[in-house]
């Protein structure tokens, strides 16, 4: 693979006139006050290699392992500086420059990246055994005879906040084709992704509902590849283009009216296709398509009028805020739409969520390789959201939604996660059901 | 000892950073090129130079003991905030030494009775707004990078801001400073009085003085009451002759409105490319229009200026609906230079300034030279304050566009001065306007000028080669 900042059009680099309007936007920044910290200096770094002034070393690899990918200096951007595409090769040259790493980094990038993210079939399988480890008392055996002392240090933090898999994955609750009661008015493809499919499939469901009762007929690949998002995010470029190849050898875009993500994360990766494949002959055309099709469901609902609920409020309304998703609101801009839709809720008081738009410190797998970063950021959040005296707090992506759970649960917070689509999926619920929840 | 800009040895380097360090602590002082690359320039375009070190003092003692060594060793400093400078001011020199002040942000002591207050040099300028909100107070200047620039930085440039036409610049709110001198010394100027008439107003010749004189480190501030009241208003223009004819007209009617910004439609496309609220972008020009002060005043300059701008020919005038509309429409205008960069690679800003009354020619005049030496430019600016900032968008890989870029900045130049302008309203010399200063202000007065530096920094090593070489 070239050296992609060597590379890559200039002018990308160039779009950078570090005016510094980007600095109070960078939780790392924010955090340290380093210029190397801020979104214009790694695009200073990443100019002096592409200028060859600087060779890509040790430095350079920890300053982008330490950037949280959050975009947020997207959104601050006056001169639409495309960070995500910078990062992204830096990442990528990063990754294909020989630099000295423990093996174990190399392990568990080629567990995850080169194989579960790779092979839905494989991930599925992964989930069932590590249901069963969950649930056949197990977890709690060994919990109990301390065998988790004997993990590496970073696995012994992470074990206690390995999420819950659900019961059941997507392919069991939403058929391949659903049609709606009334006649179809759009025809939408659903993506289901790894994570939320895995942890969150109740999502996907209320998802499909959601489109039906808005009379989209909805097709579920039962079977769905890993969109690439994950390899990008972590310099795999020929993984991710490789991910984008298989959706689009197994749909044809042009079938439907739009294309529909759920995750914040990867609808941000998703609508980028021809970035990825945009040299390719034989899928630039069809990357094309796709991306144009590309929609969060937020901006889909909203786009073809989302009908309101018809039940009304029980009881007191429940006080609900929102964190937006980084790459939901800055990867895609996003931002107006979900809470629009909370408030057509008859039962939901939508509060302002302080720093809505500031990274709870997820970002991918950033909490496992900068965990000290990642925690304050997340301490942050919760006391934030404390603030609100929310009960419940909607978001959509289940990367962000998982790091809050832990998050809330150690606080001892007794607020409840829950997708914006998920509430409203509930809310058309009770039209025909009043008394469930 | 080595004399300014040549490099200094090996063996200098590496005693200067021990004792840095000593003062500093480890993690204070940064070499490594990953650390130091990304202070190698401010928001000027195509200015940049990877400085030797950079230091990130936290008091005004280390600052002083750092530029002791400095002077020792022969090391040349260049004192910078959070480097969103527009004329080059705070790019380092070759082998430079970084003095960066961001970690010097705390608040000092605010005196809500005696309406001061007094910060460290690094406070970002809108943070101070914030402090003092509260007690129903304002520090008016507000340079549109206030979200980012540190309050020393604006006093090193005396910058304005949106507000300048009736609150003045930053040189208007300073009431003392504390300074290092080039030999490490730490001084005081002015005070917390309202007169003081005490010596030479040295703080004045700090003030503005880039960097060049000594480091400012800490400022006391005067602050106003808040307004009772403000409003809004945005005016469009089918050419950008009527705007400019407007803005003298308002002025000729003795109205100081708190800001009269023009957006040419270059501009407002970019800045609504970006903001997306909903801008008039079909028009040739656009003027924001600010009143504030008591509710009745208001009310009478927000009609008056309707009523001047329909009669020099706009085609439409609508007033703001509410305070957060105003606020998003300068949020959207402080946005404009940066926003224009989305159209070329490389933006090129110019800060030029004329009597009001000389606007209208001004604007005709630029609009006509970007056309003869086809290149695009993007105008906007303080129109109240005579302050415009037509802005080449080119590249600078382009050798021969460049080559005319900067026949139409001597151009622009040329004319602005003839009409009794200044090449830099709010910007600074810095290193882009250097070119030009002796022709506005003519031989005596730059030797004048040379001669005060020489007199505080006779080794010429806060930051040479700034202003003048």
């Amino acid at each position: 693979m070239p050296k992609q900042l060597a590379t890559m059009d200039y002018a990308v680099l160039q779009q950078c006139m570090h005016c510094g309007m980007c600095l109070p936007s960078c939780p790392t920044y924010d955090a340290t006050k380093r210029e190397r910290h801020s979104p214009r200096g790694r695009i200073a770094l990443m100019r002096s290699i592409a200028d060859e002034e600087l060779e890509i070393g040790q430095g350079f690899a920890d300053e982008m392992s330490y950037c949280l990918g959050c975009l947020a200096c997207q959104t601050a951007c006056p001169a639409d500086v495309n960070y995500a595409r910078l990062f992204e090769a830096a990442r990528t040259d990063i990754e294909a420059t020989q630099l000295p790493r423990p093996l174990s980094r190399g392990f568990w990038r080629g567990l995850t990246l080169r194989g579960l993210f790779r092979y839905p079939r494989v991930l599925r399988l992964f989930g069932r055994f590590l249901r069963f480890y969950q649930r056949s008392g197990t977890q709690a055996f060994l919990r109990r005879i301390g065998f988790m002392r004997l993990l590496p240090q970073n696995l012994r933090r992470l074990e206690p906040q390995s999420p819950a898999i659900g019961d059941a994955f997507s392919d069991a609750l939403i058929q391949p084709v659903e049609v709606p009661a009334e006649p179809a008015q759009h025809r939408v493809l659903l993506l289901t992704g790894c994570m939320q499919d895995l942890l969150f499939s109740d999502i996907n469901r209320a998802t499909a509902d959601v489109l039906l009762a808005n009379n989209c007929e909805v097709h579920t690949p039962p079977i769905q590849p890993c969109c690439g998002s994950i390899h990008s995010h972590n310099g795999e470029r020929e993984l991710a283009q490789e991910m984008a190849r298989r959706w689009l050898d197994l749909v044809k875009p042009a079938d439907f009216d739009a294309i529909i993500s759920n995750a914040g994360g990867c609808g941000s990766h998703l609508r980028h296709y021809s970035s990825l494949l945009g040299d390719d002959p034989a899928y630039a055309e069809r990357a094309k398509v796709w991306d144009g099709k590309l929609r969060d469901i937020h901006e889909w609902l909203q786009h073809i009028g989302c009908r309101p609920p018809t039940s009304v409020a029980t009881g007191a309304k429940i006080r609900v805020t929102y964190h937006d998703s980084c790459h939901l609101a800055h990867g895609q801009r996003v931002t107006a739409a979900p809470r629009n839709l909370l408030q057509m809720l008859p039962s939901v008081e939508l509060v302002e969520l302080p720093e809505a738009n500031w990274c709870c410190g997820s970002a991918g797998v950033y909490s496992i390789t900068q965990p000290q970063q990642a925690a304050e950021l997340l301490d942050r959040k919760v006391a934030h959201i404390d603030s609100t005296g929310a009960t419940v707090l909607a978001t959509a992506n289940p990367g962000c939604h998982l790091q809050l759970q832990n998050g809330l649960h150690a606080a001892g917070l007794p607020v409840t996660i829950a997708h914006p689509i998920s509430l409203l999926a509930e809310a058309y619920a009770r039209e025909t059901s009043p008394s469930s929840l | 000892m080595t004399t300014a800009g040549s490099a200094p040895s090996p063996a200098t380097l590496s005693r200067s950073v021990e004792a840095f360090t000593q003062i500093l602590g480890t993690g204070r002082v940064l070499t490594s090129p990953e650390d130091v690359i990304p202070y190698g320039f401010d928001g000027t375009a195509a200015l940049k130079q990877r400085p030797f070190a950079v230091l990130l003092p936290t008091n005004t003692e280390d600052v002083a003991a750092c530029v002791k060594i400095c002077d020792q060793e022969g090391l040349v400093i260049n004192a910078r905030g959070a480097g969103t400078g527009l004329s080059g001011g705070s790019v380092p020199s070759a082998h430079g030494v970084v003095m960066c002040l961001t970690h010097m942000d705390r608040l000092l002591e605010f005196d809500p009775a005696n309406l001061t207050i007094r910060v460290e040099a690094g406070m970002v300028t809108a943070a101070i707004n914030e402090a003092v909100a509260s007690k129903g107070l304002f520090y008016p200047p507000d340079p549109s990078s206030l979200k980012v620039s540190t309050i020393g930085g604006n006093v090193a440039e005396n910058s304005g801001g949106l507000r300048g036409l009736k609150y003045g610049v930053t040189r208007n709110y300073v009431m003392g400073i504390k300074v290092v001198t080039a030999q490490g010394e730490i001084t005081e100027f002015g005070n917390a009085c309202v007169k003081d008439v005490a010596g030479y107003s040295m703080k004045d010749i700090f003030i503005g003085s880039e960097g060049t004189l000594g480091i400012i480190t800490e400022i006391r501030l005067r602050l106003l009451p808040l307004p009772a009241a403000r409003r809004t208003l945005l005016a469009t223009f089918g050419t950008m002759k009527a705007a400019a004819e407007t803005v003298s007209a308002i002025i000729a009617a003795q109205i100081i409105p708190c800001t009269l910004e023009f957006l040419d439609q270059m501009t407002l496309r970019c800045v609504e490319d970006f903001a997306k609220i909903g801008l008039p972008v079909d028009c040739a020009a656009l003027l924001l229009m600010e009143t504030d002060g008591p509710i009745e005043t208001v009310a009478a300059e927000a009609k008056a200026m309707e009523a001047i701008a329909l009669a020099h020919g706009a085609s439409s005038v609508r007033t703001a609906k509410d305070e957060a509309e105003s606020i998003e429409l300068a949020k959207a205008r402080r946005s404009a230079f940066a926003a224009l960069a989305r159209i070329r690679p490389t933006t090129i800003l110019e800060d030029v300034t004329v009597p009001r009354s000389e606007l209208a020619i001004l604007v005709e005049f630029i609009a006509q030279t970007a056309e003869r030496l086809k290149l695009q430019v993007g105008t906007f600016g303080h129109m109240g304050d005579g302050n415009l900032h037509p802005t080449f968008l080119t590249d600078e890989r382009d050798e021969d566009e460049m080559k005319r870029v900067h026949q139409a900045l001597d151009a622009i130049v040329g004319e602005t001065l003839r009409l009794g302008g200044t090449i830099t309203g709010e910007h600074g010399v810095g290193l882009a306007k250097k070119p030009w200063l002796k022709q506005q202000i003519g031989e005596g007065s730059y030797e004048l000028m040379r001669q005060l530096k020489q007199t505080l920094d006779p080794k010429g090593l806060l930051n040479p080669g700034k202003i003048f070489d």
